[in-house]
């Protein structure tokens, strides 16, 4: 009879469920937890508490010198009110809308598209060539790489100036957005690049070969196999890349800024705010609007994201 | 509806692989033709070079009476059936059969019309809303089918279009194929790997081996006289007996028995010579009384296959496999005795049908 045996194995099967959990690793809640709680300290000590942190300075008038620095004062939302009245930070903003639009939308992710399938079914040293060239240029150390651009659009000895002629011509001063977007675009395309290669890569041939058995033009191939196929990726890339370009810092390493504020870029003008003036609490309350900017930018992407079906 | 003629078709791949050597083919117009090989054969870059999706590197593909060696694959009016369907995923069943048609700027409500009848002809009218992805493999092969009946087009390449169905529904799909291209008259080759498929749907097939056709001919010349010792061992379900025989005579010794020789190879041999003698295992007759003629040995293995077994004999350390209906089959262990027909036995020499 099956009682006889059923009871010893319920209780056998008991005692198995407190040992191990029935989850994929079988580690339980605990266990599980104690393997990521150092991980999990990292990232609460580097990046919530700093967050954090930021969030309570914009709501105080905290100096980098003199009496505030020692005793700040709590000032609630006279701060933000300050940055939002101050016409610099929409220029600032303003720019660096123009500096993602035109580096990060345009430059790296067309561009980086553009490679990426023209690059698609070449095999061999000019493939290899071209995706080295594109990587050095993202794995060059800011420094060194802010170094070379100076040189090459230096007004007296630039390399820029010799290979066109136009001695004494100042990019930096005469077209500072410009410089910062291609320099952006430049230093950023690598990333677009091996995102699509590998997304084209997932593309069905095919898909590719039933539009062209139709007669389907280069274009529409795009339209209808490529862009459907891959627009998760486009989505993904478009959010990181924006996010990645609206907080750079890097256009400071070429134009400082300058001239006159032509190129001072969010993340730019916090710093001249918090650390060259010195009003930490100002310029914390302009982190906070950059936040909330990054935050309504993500979502909208993620909207857009989720909207896939 | 039209031709296709290859003549002197040849494709190198780069790094030297030549995967089609100058190979000459027509197909007439309204065929169902078969190309069938093993895996690597070239039947695929066979069928693709047709398309125009591989460029040739010789020779020359006509459709009709058009040279499209170097038209581009849109500009031969041929349509094709891909063995993963390639429907497109984020089109409904209307988008993706109308979509040759939108490519050719065909008004949208002509488009529609024009999808509408040919789901209804293969009994998809109710899931034309639907995307690919709600659809089982049978109905997402249908689709495809639909899109390449929607553009008219004077030629059909299938490559595999079955091989990504379960196997009950490939039986059905296989009649209902057949049926379908009888009806549309279209000229149609289709690539397959499987011996059994080609067979069945085929009014002619090509047997391809290392980018050469190793035989060209109706399903039932292939497998009744296969021209050569490759082509005999690929063709049937059950493979060929194919063993090493010497001439004597008026008769053959093979494997040291003493066996007539065929009808087909009467005649034909000289005394002494080295031949391959094969006959299928559907055409032995087995039994267990010794005879004369007969192939005889111990049984090793026996298989059912249903309707019928395979016995396969140890025939003086030779192997003999022989088809014995139900109900009659031995025991392993058993001596066995084979007598095969002479109207079907064959004689290769070098390989060759003689």
């Amino acid at each position: 009879m099956a009682q006889a045996t059923s009871p010893p194995e319920v209780a056998e099967q008991a005692v198995r469920t407190r040992r191990y959990s029935s989850d994929a690793a079988g580690l339980g809640r605990l266990r599980a937890g104690a393997f990521v709680a150092p991980a999990l300290l990292l990232v609460a000590a580097f990046l919530v508490f700093p967050a954090l942190w930021v969030l309570y300075l914009g709501l105080t008038n905290y100096r980098l010198t003199g009496a505030a620095a020692a005793e700040p004062q709590f000032v609630g939302l006279g701060n933000l009110i300050d940055a939002v009245v101050n016409p610099e930070f929409w220029s600032s903003t303003w720019l660096t809308v123009e500096f993602v639009l035109g580096s990060a939308v345009i430059g790296q992710v067309g561009l980086g598209f553009t490679i990426a399938w023209l690059l698609r079914d070449r095999r061999g040293p000019l493939k290899r060539l071209v995706e080295g060239l594109v990587i050095l240029a993202w794995i060059l150390p800011s420094a060194i790489v802010a170094f070379l651009w100076v040189a090459l659009l230096d007004r007296d000895a630039g390399t820029l100036n010799a290979l066109l002629h136009t001695p004494g011509y100042a990019w930096l001063l005469d077209h500072p957005m410009l410089s910062i977007i291609v320099f952006n675009t430049w230093r950023g395309t690598a990333f677009s690049m091996m995102l699509y290669g590998a997304a084209l890569g997932n593309v069905p041939p095919s898909h590719l070969e039933s539009a062209r058995l139709a007669g389907a033009s280069g274009w529409q191939q795009l339209r209808d196999v490529v862009f459907p196929h891959i627009r998760g990726h486009i989505l993904t890339n478009l959010l990181l890349i924006s996010l990645w370009t609206f907080n750079d810092f890097s256009p400071f390493l070429l134009t400082a800024g300058g001239p006159d504020g032509k190129s001072e870029v969010l993340a730019v003008h916090v710093y001249k705010v918090a650390l060259q003036s010195g009003e930490l609490g100002t310029g914390a309350a302009v982190s906070t609007i950059i936040l909330l900017i990054n935050l309504v930018v993500a979502v909208f992407y993620l909207r857009l994201l989720r909207s896939k079906k | 509806m039209a031709a296709i003629e290859l003549r002197g078709l040849t494709k190198v791949y780069p790094g030297g692989v030549k995967a089609l050597d100058s190979l000459d083919l027509t197909v007439p117009d309204g065929e169902f033709f078969a190309l069938l090989g093993p895996s690597g054969c070239g039947k695929t870059t066979l069928l693709r070079t047709i398309a125009g999706l591989e460029t040739a590197t010789g020779g020359a593909v006509v459709i009709g009476d058009r040279d499209v060696t170097g038209v581009q694959p849109g500009g031969r009016d041929i349509a094709m059936v891909f063995q993963d369907y390639a429907l497109f995923p984020h089109m409904d069943v209307t988008d993706n059969i109308a979509y040759p048609l939108r490519i050719k700027k065909v008004a949208k409500a002509a488009r529609r019309d024009k999808a509408a009848e040919v789901a209804a002809r293969l009994g998809l009218e109710h899931l034309m809303d639907r995307r690919p992805g709600q659809l089982s493999g049978g109905q997402q092969q249908r689709v495809a089918l639909a899109r390449v009946m929607a553009t008219q087009a004077q030629a059909f390449l299938f490559d595999e279009p079955l091989s990504n169905l379960d196997a009950r529904l490939r039986l059905e799909a296989r009649t209902f194929l057949k049926k379908l291209q009888r009806e549309l008259g279209v000229t149609t080759v289709f690539v397959t790997h499987d011996q059994a498929e080609a067979l069945a749907m085929a009014d002619r097939m090509a047997v391809m081996e290392a980018g050469h056709i190793r035989q060209i001919g109706t399903p039932a010349e292939v497998f009744q006289r296969p021209a050569n010792t490759f082509v005999a061992g690929f063709i049937g379900s059950t493979p060929m007996n194919l063993l090493d025989g010497t001439v004597r005579g008026d008769t053959l010794d093979v494997a040291g028995f003493e066996v007539s020789v065929p009808v087909s190879a009467e005649g034909r041999l000289s005394d002494g010579e080295k031949i391959v003698y094969g006959v299928r295992p559907e055409y032995l007759a087995y039994s267990a009384e010794p005879a004369k003629g007969a192939l005889s040995g111990r049984v090793v293995i026996v298989e059912n296959l249903g309707a019928s077994h395979l016995v396969t004999l140890d025939a003086n350390d030779v192997t003999v496999q022989a088809v014995v209906p139900e109900g009659s089959e031995p025991a392993i262990g058993d001596t066995g005795h084979a007598v095969p027909r002479r109207d079907r036995a064959l004689v290769y020499r070098d390989g060759e049908l003689v």
